[in-house]
């Protein structure tokens, strides 16, 4: 089952921030990462791509849903 | 496009409108300064009374304008706040002394270091070494905590206010003061710098360019992405002013337009700067384009940026040409250790472990 992280709601750097923390604690786990804005998707996208994880995103009215993997 | 080139595209568009509205009849070096904008703007609108510096400053509503529209056309247009405003306040108003101290905001000082105003090395290293300091707290657990929905008509108080600016800006009634002479009369046209503004408005909305983030993200998390767009903006302005505004060139510490050479203060200043926008997430920029998107937090921070820029006016902390007043080199040392005792005490005031448990919610 893969962890859930809520960073809905927190302002630039913390989403990326919360997704490193949760990445360096347990790499080979997949994640999903909960928020609410365009630039928080982009933001861990293209920091968990350059860590070679692959991201799925979903979208439910404006709430995005990063479901990342190794 | 590579990410990459897309941000050197992005930012060397906003060193492109810098280097045309300084040919236009901006200040020297000084195309597009959000701090010394916001500064004009509270000068014309009476909150301080520094004559050579009031000026309703077309470019900031048009970056309010560009970047509320693209984002209502993109979707990110969304009412949001309550992430301690009185906290962020006070960031906006420190990080507004710094730069006054320094005599431009992080954007301006990219572009005085295009123009080879080495002061503007000396402001860089201090805003960098700012911004390290901010990291150290952010790695800490340092949060401003949750923003969250808010009301609809929110969203709308700062497009409705440039709105409300502009009006001002074309009647002129007499409540409203333009300088007459000194950086505040040195202006671009009307039409020309609102319509420049709202193409950098929505450029900085789509690229999300932060110079604080860039710097940041490249310390933090080895992310490169952002420190593009700033090297785009250096390098387009730099070409640029070449071939515009060569007679402003001048390789040299001494003798540039609206700067000083007390080094000591021009690295203080700007660890001020770089401090507060690590710890709100964004520099002056991003904080503005932000506020168009509906984020109320950012809202307040420009309200604490321009109520610093007028108590930096009413009370002397601003620097001139002249350099460093005393009440600007106190206020300095007050806000470094106001703004870190401000961060130590949020990140003590956490208990890290709750923290990680509450960001964590478990699957049901």
């Amino acid at each position: 089952m893969p962890n859930i992280l809520d960073a809905r709601g927190r302002s630039c750097p913390e989403p990326v921030i919360i997704t490193e923390n949760a990445i360096k604690s347990n790499p080979n786990s997949s994640l999903k990462v909960l928020v609410d804005s365009y630039a928080a998707v982009e933001n861990i996208t293209r920091f968990v791509t350059k860590k070679g994880y692959n991201v799925n995103i979903e979208e439910n009215n404006h709430e995005f849903t990063l479901n990342i993997k190794k | 496009m590579s990410g990459k080139r897309k941000m050197f595209i992005y930012g060397g568009i906003i060193g492109l409108i810098g280097a045309i509205l300084m040919k236009m009849g901006n200040p020297g070096n000084m195309g597009i300064c959000i701090a010394c904008f916001y500064r004009d703007i509270a000068g014309a609108v009476g909150l301080h009374r520094a004559e050579v510096v009031q000026y309703i400053r077309p470019e900031i509503i048009g970056f309010i304008f560009g970047a509320f529209i693209i984002a209502i056309f993109k979707g990110d247009f969304k009412s949001r706040g309550g992430s301690s405003p009185i906290v962020r306040f006070f960031l906006g108003f420190f990080l507004m002394i710094g730069a006054l101290v320094f005599l431009g905001c992080p954007l301006r000082m990219i572009l005085r270091l295009a123009n080879w105003d080495l002061n503007a090395l000396v402001g860089l290293g201090g805003y960098v070494f700012g911004i390290f300091i901010g990291i150290q707290f952010l790695k800490k657990g340092y949060t401003l905590g949750r923003s969250v929905e808010q009301s609809k008509i929110s969203a709308y108080l700062i497009p409705i206010v440039a709105v409300v600016l502009l009006i001002f800006l074309v009647i002129k009634p007499a409540f409203i003061f333009f300088s007459t002479e000194g950086p505040g009369s040195m202006k671009a046209p009307l039409i020309l710098s609102l319509i420049l503004g709202m193409v950098a408005g929505a450029i900085l909305q789509r690229s999300r360019i932060c110079t604080a983030g860039g710097f940041r993200d490249a310390m933090l998390i080895k992310d490169y992405h952002f420190l593009w767009g700033i090297l785009g903006i250096f390098t387009l302005n730099l070409i640029a002013n070449l071939i515009l505004n060569f007679d402003n060139f001048n390789i040299s510490f001494a003798n540039q337009p609206v700067a000083h050479t007390n080094q000591l203060w021009n690295f203080l200043g700007m660890v001020l700067a770089g401090v507060c926008s690590s710890l709100l997430g964004g520099c002056p920029i991003r904080q503005t384009i932000l506020a168009s998107e509906g984020d109320t937090d950012a809202g307040i921070t420009i309200l604490g940026l321009i109520v610093g820029a007028a108590f930096a006016h009413n009370f002397g902390l601003a620097s001139s040409g002249e350099g460093a007043t005393a009440n600007g080199k106190i206020a300095v040392i007050v806000g470094i250790v106001f703004v870190l005792f401000i961060a130590y005490s949020i990140v003590t005031s956490k208990n890290k472990e709750e923290i990680q448990n509450k960001g964590v919610v478990k699957n049901a």
